[in-house]
């Protein structure tokens, strides 16, 4: 860096530092779902088939989830119901 | 027994060949009987990099389908003593290599030779799945750059569940990561992602840092792998990354920016 670069903008982070980032985020966003097991697709499709015998939801509605820890894995299951 | 090591990437353009190449002439050069094998079927182009492309009579895919030997085909590089190429074939067929045939021509060089180079193609389909199926160990060649990294990744997610290994619930393949085509120029303006940064996001050992270097095109132009110019910062970078694939501890080099003079540095030359 030059006598003239010590000048400009000093507090816009790095682009190398935005790139780090960004790649954090998807590489770890990418990995959790390389970890699923490949089940759960098709338990979130049945599951979405059993709430529908009772109440009319769409496919989006479920949102499914699993997060493993060291000592556990957490299934999550969210479901949107329609107003009454 | 052969150890099989795949040179992979997901991306292309990143240095799988040129890798390959330098890393298989490195081996070999300790002694090892070495052959490097092209699986990028319909696009080969190892031949070029190691020069011998006007000795390929039979490939690959001959080899599976019976219609030629693997003494026929291998071909024995002119340079390096104990050195092979098996060339890839250039038929369009896609499904031109199979996982029995590939088996088959792997075993019977694991009987002749100690290491197994297997250079990849780009992309995660049928033919980079192939080239790493039965590897023990894994290079994974990385440029500091987002789309490479992501890639990358990509890559070490089908190592580590689609390979043979893997399948058979054995001891996971041998990951190293090696980084081409670094500025430590760029990297110091903060235009680049730094080897702790690659580092910290992939999570596998760094078996070396090869520094963007003309020699590189140079040697390609001149059908010479890299690793034999030994006056090259990328040349000398091979040879290190070698000596680690081999067991040796040695420091990285060509990471920091070269000193330059004060009055150069003051008007940012």
């Amino acid at each position: 860096m030059g006598i003239f670069d010590y000048f400009k903008s000093k507090a816009e982070p790095s682009s190398a530092s935005v790139a780090k980032d960004r790649l954090q985020i998807i590489v770890a966003h990418e990995r959790t779902k390389r970890q699923q097991p490949d089940y759960l697709p098709q338990m979130q499709q049945e599951i979405i088939d059993v709430i529908r015998k009772y109440v009319q939801i769409g496919s989006e509605d479920v949102q499914i989830q699993l997060d493993n820890t060291d000592e556990c894995s957490v299934l999550e299951l969210n479901v949107t119901l329609p107003d009454q | 027994m052969a150890k099989i090591i795949v040179v992979t990437s997901g991306k292309g353009g990143v240095g799988k060949t040129t890798s390959s190449a330098a890393i298989g002439t490195g081996i070999a050069m300790k002694g090892h009987k070495t052959v490097i094998i092209d699986f990028d079927v319909g696009l080969r182009n190892l031949d070029l990099i190691m020069g011998c492309e006007r000795r390929v009579v039979y490939d690959f895919v001959n080899v599976i389908n019976k219609e030629a030997t693997l003494s026929q085909t291998l071909i024995k590089d002119k340079r390096t003593k104990d050195l092979f190429i098996l060339p890839a074939s250039q038929t369009r067929d896609k499904d031109a290599l199979t996982i029995e045939g590939v088996q088959e021509v792997l075993e019977a060089l694991s009987k002749e030779f100690d290491y197994i180079i297997c250079d990849s193609p780009a992309g995660i389909e049928k033919g980079a799945q192939m080239a790493l199926y039965f590897a023990d160990a894994a290079i994974v060649v990385t440029n500091p750059e987002v789309s490479s990294v992501r890639d990358s990744d990509r890559i070490l997610g089908i190592l580590q569940s689609k390979s043979k290994r893997a399948e058979e619930g054995k001891e996971p393949i041998e990951e190293h990561l090696l980084l081409t085509r670094y500025h430590p120029e760029r990297v110091a303006l903060g235009e680049m992602l730094s080897v702790s940064d690659v580092e910290d996001i992939l999570a596998i050992p760094l078996l070396g840092v090869i520094p963007e270097s003309e020699a590189v095109l140079k040697a390609s132009n001149q059908g010479t792998p890299v690793i034999l110019e030994t006056e090259s910062e990328a040349g000398l970078a091979y040879t290190d990354a070698v000596d680690r694939l081999m067991g040796e501890e040695k420091p990285f080099r060509f990471l920091e920016v070269q000193k330059k003079g004060f009055i150069k540095r003051l008007l940012g030359g």
